[in-house]
């Protein structure tokens, strides 16, 4: 729309100027299963702060008079074989979940993005090393990557997010680069060289903000990955230790009952699953409200 | 086109030293001393300082690391992948037993994720909007989130315990008792083919669809060709190409699935050998296992780099 247009055709003729962000956010809520996911994240945060006020028991205190009880009105899922309430369990197991996601995945993305950033942008015999190193992780299955480091490091919550990084930041690296170099060429960032702009300054200010959408989008759906994978190394004993309350782990304890309380080990494993759906779905939105060629269509 | 493929050969084994230096050095790392791992507490009271010297040099481990590296690169280049500490047996014959078991469970969950998947991304796409284009996409949806182990558990009290239709665990050779054998693979199967399957579906509808809007496919329609040609002789192959580059992200998702349903049904194959190498600070076993699957991902990921070509005609290698 012209200026000119505007002017002489007066304001009715003109479609709204909508902002971008309104604009995404429109194009991102227009489906449900992303609002959806949108709200068992929310409800999945909420639970993590207050998971004290909200778990009726205490997650960790024994009570051998109570052990493997099915549900009833006192204990709404039961109990564990040393009488622990698995609803509080369950409900704590949100922060260890919320925390391998955000912790591991941001970890990774930050390392991987500035690896891919440096390599893409310089390019020359470093950015290759840099990159066939980047291959070389890629070539490991993620599980067995992290299996690996976590088993070199001993297990535990920081131990499982440390190898969690390693295991996903090759993607971020190869996901980065790619966009620098497709984005290198462009004039803007030619006129920024012209004016004198720093090296630094060229890769922070106008490459990263036009590398983000594809690469948000990663985060998102990795949250859900990340926290798949922790429980699988908790599941295979290599991740976080048993007194925790984390899904995996409570999985795994639950599986030893699976004859007589399949509900032990299928509710956790149903919270992983739902978690990691919302994260999908709204990674899925979101790939479409950024994507720049749907602009306009959508 | 020689070129390309000599270089992508040599950034290949490239790629190989990185890993192998990657995992030789960072299993180094790991806590506890593998001699003093294959004791029993009554041995270790007893052991002399010499005994574990003897031990020590007879595993080459009294050696610095850099030489540890080149014998052991070497021998691996004559095929030797050492010996473990755990089983007191050549690694390379423990994997080798190991291998088809492997083998068997995944080929048969990349063949059926590969084929069913092509078929109901097709199928979804055509119908686009019907009611089977939604049953698929919302199972698909589901597929790529469902944690494997839990689906293990989830069959195994289905069908184990519940219906009492399938064997618990464990893994019978298809040569020894083909019938046996088939009852126990389906349900581990089964979960190592969800995740890929629910992948492959997912991209062959959105790629298929994408195709189906391009001009060639409204030619062919107005040639009058009938629609099963189309979309198998037109449509198809073009959507293919995004879905071959799958494969590679299979392979791994595969792999590292077997390490955990192969302990989820107690199946003696290599992902199960990891695990134990790991747990039991078993350097060579971890070392083999590691070695054998990233070469299998690296020369998969050659393989289909190069067929893209034979695929699609357009593309030229520079």
């Amino acid at each position: 729309m012209s200026e000119v247009d505007t002017l002489h055709a007066g304001q009715t003729e003109v479609p709204p100027r909508v902002s971008e962000l309104r604009r995404i956010r429109r194009v991102l809520f227009s489906r449900g299963v992303v609002v959806f996911g949108t709200i068992v994240i929310l409800v999945l945060i909420i639970t993590a702060i207050f998971a004290p006020l909200i778990a009726p028991y205490d997650p960790y205190k024994m009570d051998l008079s109570k052990t493997l009880l099915q549900p009833c009105r006192e204990h709404l899922l039961g109990t564990d074989a040393i009488g622990r309430d698995m609803l509080s369990r369950l409900i704590f197991g949100t922060r260890i979940a919320l925390m391998v996601g955000v912790v591991a995945v941001g970890a990774a993305a930050v390392s991987g993005m500035t690896i891919g950033l440096i390599a893409g942008y310089f390019g020359g015999w470093v950015g290759a090393i840099f990159m066939r190193f980047i291959d070389a992780l890629m070539a490991f299955p993620l599980l067995l990557l992290a299996l690996l480091i976590a088993g070199i490091l001993g297990g535990g919550l920081q131990n499982v997010i440390v190898a969690l990084s390693i295991g996903l930041m090759p993607q971020y690296a190869r996901l980065m680069w790619g966009q620098v170099l497709s984005i290198k060429e462009g004039d803007y960032i030619a006129a920024a060289r012209v004016i004198g702009a720093s090296n630094l300054r060229i890769m922070l200010r106008h490459m990263l903000p036009n590398c983000l959408p594809p690469l948000i989008v990663q985060i998102t759906m990795m949250m859900g990955m990340a926290i798949l994978a922790e429980a699988s190394l908790s599941f295979l004993g290599v991740g976080i230790k048993p007194p925790e309350a984390a899904w995996g782990t409570i999985v795994f304890e639950g599986y030893q009952h699976l004859r007589t309380h399949p509900i032990l080990s299928l509710v956790p494993g149903l919270a992983i699953m739902l978690v990691v759906f919302s994260f999908n779905m709204v990674g899925d939105g979101l790939r479409d409200a950024l994507d720049p060629r749907l602009r306009g269509v959508l | 086109m020689r070129a390309y493929i000599i270089r992508r050969l040599i950034q290949s084994v490239f790629v190989l030293l990185i890993v192998t230096i990657v995992v030789f050095f960072a299993i180094r790392l790991l806590p506890g001393d593998p001699i003093l791992v294959l004791m029993s507490p009554e041995e270790m009271g007893v052991i002399t300082e010499e005994q574990l010297e003897a031990l020590r040099h007879e595993f080459g481990l009294d050696k610095p690391m850099i030489v540890q590296y080149v014998v052991w690169l070497s021998d691996l280049a004559h095929g030797d992948l050492g010996v473990s500490v755990l089983y007191r047996t050549d690694v390379k014959n423990e994997i080798l037993r190991r291998l088809p078991i492997t083998l068997h469970l995944g080929l048969l969950a990349i063949i059926i994720s590969g084929s069913l998947g092509i078929l109901l991304g097709v199928v979804s796409a055509v119908r686009r909007g019907r009611w089977l284009d939604t049953v698929v996409t919302v199972l698909a949806n589901i597929g790529i989130t469902a944690p494997p182990f839990w689906v293990g558990m989830l069959l195994i009290y289905i069908f184990a315990i519940y219906f009492r239709v399938l064997p618990v665990q464990g893994y019978t050779s298809p040569l020894e008792d083909f019938w046996m054998s088939t009852r126990q693979i389906i349900m581990p199967c089964l979960c190592l083919t969800v995740f890929p399957l629910a992948m492959v579906a997912r991209q062959t509808r959105s790629s298929m669809l994408e195709v189906m809007g391009q001009d060639y496919i409204r030619t062919a329609w107005s040639k009058g060709l009938r629609e099963r040609v189309i979309i198998a002789r037109h449509a198809l192959k073009n959507a293919l190409i995004p879905v071959v580059t799958l494969t590679v992200i299979a392979v791994r998702l595969v792999l590292g699935g077997a390490i955990i349903i192969e302990t989820v049904f107690n199946i003696p194959g290599i992902g199960r050998l990891a695990v134990k190498g790991i747990n039991t600070h078993d350097y060579a076993i971890v070392q083999g296992v590691v070695l054998i699957m990233v070469t299998a991902v690296v020369l998969i990921n050659l393989a289909i780099d190069l067929s893209y070509g034979w695929l699609d005609p357009r593309v030229r290698y520079e």
